[in-house]
């Protein structure tokens, strides 16, 4: 019986504590990486960032506003592989792939017009045969100050 | 008791509750078509967009932060007016969850505009107010006295001003995610929202609406009205979640009834300076009377959350 409730103790303390780790991790990673790539943008203040698998996806929904300055800034933690995302207008097509540049982790862009717009980041599958790895995704958005 | 048997259901248990964490169901969306149509009514093309949401996919709904909506509102040529801001001395009338994370939003956005108009006083009075705001909602570290001595060290530069207010919000934002209190961040994002499109519509009531630019820029909310109204209903569980919701839907059956039109989108990449440019044109039926009707509810809203 003790070994259940030491089991039981290690699960509720790894399952508590874990996700606090990770956040804080993912805020530090996000914070320090992802919006150094920022500059010379002023960083809007928002914090978007979560822990996603090889394989899995993440959507963000964003107004952009006409004759803006903007620039996205998309990175993954180093244990994952390049990280992949497409920009989508209301009607889904398609904008902008970072595939096409190399996988570049930053896109610069205005509007004429003011758009809703869909972010939709993807860490790319890995090897089957293997543990698929996680890491802290963020994405971040910055503008110039006129 | 098989002490064997336990040990290898709670590593199963243990590692489909790790799994829970992580796991995200795969989605993948082939790139589309582009549509025959010239112009598109956004009206039904937004909800179009959120149609094909994946439930277990991560999604966020970004609204613009204060910084960009006091940001949106200084490029569009409008000047700094200090009565329209929430009073500083009003702070201490917030007590509860849902008014400090209202007023937290309202005071960081006028923070923001203070900022962005070089009045370095109301800056630091307003610092100080969110302060207040994120402290009373137990917010540990985003804002502490060496945000407020660092940001009178620099107040006569506006670059690291904006870092200041960015990071600020960035922690307040982060902590409160980080905590499960996803709700009280919505709120805060929206009370930003809200000051901003009140200072906008209270602005163009000072001046004309005719070639106003932030006429344009009251327009465009309509747009983020919908991710408003995503972010508010994914925390609808929260009492004062709800309660917003149905003061905000007041607000969209005005916003309704603007129509915005829309060009196809031709994404243009200039090599040299290496920034894509999306060309196209929209216009929408907002009339004087409509914006009258709109900026009066604006008015109305904004000040249950002051009060």
């Amino acid at each position: 019986m003790k070994k259940v409730l030491k089991i039981t103790i290690i699960t509720t303390a790894v399952l508590l504590v874990f996700p606090l780790i990770s956040h804080a991790q993912c805020k530090a990673f996000a914070k320090k990486i992802c919006k150094e790539e920022l500059s010379p943008y002023t960083h809007d203040g928002n914090y978007h960032a979560a822990i996603l698998t090889e394989g899995e996806e993440a959507e963000l929904y964003k107004t952009f506003y006409s004759d803006q300055d903007y620039r996205i800034s998309i990175c993954g933690s180093g244990n994952l592989p390049d990280v992949e995302f497409k920009i989508m207008d209301a009607s889904k097509n398609v904008l902008y792939n970072n595939r096409n540049s190399n996988y570049s982790g930053i896109w610069d862009f205005k509007l004429e017009s003011s758009q809703q717009l869909k972010i939709m980041v993807k860490i790319p599958a890995g090897d089957a045969s293997e543990e698929p790895t996680s890491g802290c995704v963020a994405i971040m958005f910055g503008f110039k100050v006129k | 008791m098989n002490i064997k048997w336990i040990k290898i259901k709670s590593l199963k248990l243990l590692a489909i509750l790790f799994s829970a964490f992580f796991i995200a169901s795969c989605g993948s969306g082939g790139d589309k078509q582009r549509e025959p149509e010239i112009t598109v009514d956004m009206t039904e093309i937004d909800q179009e967009l959120f149609e094909d949401i994946d439930e277990a996919k991560k999604i966020f709904y970004s609204l613009p932060s204060p910084l960009e909506t006091a940001m949106l509102i200084r490029s569009a040529g409008a000047q700094y007016d200090a009565e329209l801001l929430n009073s500083v001395d009003n702070a201490q009338n917030y007590t509860t969850n849902k008014s400090m994370a209202l007023n937290l939003g309202i005071y960081t956005c006028d923070l923001s505009f203070a900022s962005l108009y070089d009045q370095t006083q109301a800056s630091i009075s307003y610092m100080g107010a969110a302060k207040k705001m994120a402290d009373g909602l137990g917010i540990l570290d985003a804002i502490d006295e060496k945000t407020i001595e660092n940001l009178e060290e620099n107040i006569n530069n506006r670059e690291k001003i904006m870092d200041i207010v960015s990071e600020t919000f960035l922690n307040s934002s982060a902590f409160l995610k980080e905590n499960d209190r996803a709700a009280l961040s919505a709120i805060v994002l929206v009370g930003g929202w809200m000051e901003g499109l009140y200072i906008a519509t209270e602005l163009v009531n000072r001046g004309t609406f005719e070639d106003n630019k932030l006429v344009i820029r009251i327009v465009d909310q309509k747009l983020s009205l919908e991710i408003v109204m995503k972010l508010l209903e994914e925390n609808q569980s929260n009492p004062d979640v709800a309660g917003l919701i149905e003061e905000i839907s007041e607000l969209k059956a005005i916003f309704d009834q603007i129509k915005i039109e829309t060009s196809v989108i031709e994404p243009v990449h200039d090599p040299e300076t290496n920034v894509t440019t999306l060309k196209s044109k929209s216009q929408s039926n907002l009339t004087p009377e409509l914006f009258i009707e709109l900026s009066e509810k604006v008015r109305s809203l904004r000040n249950t959350f002051v009060l």
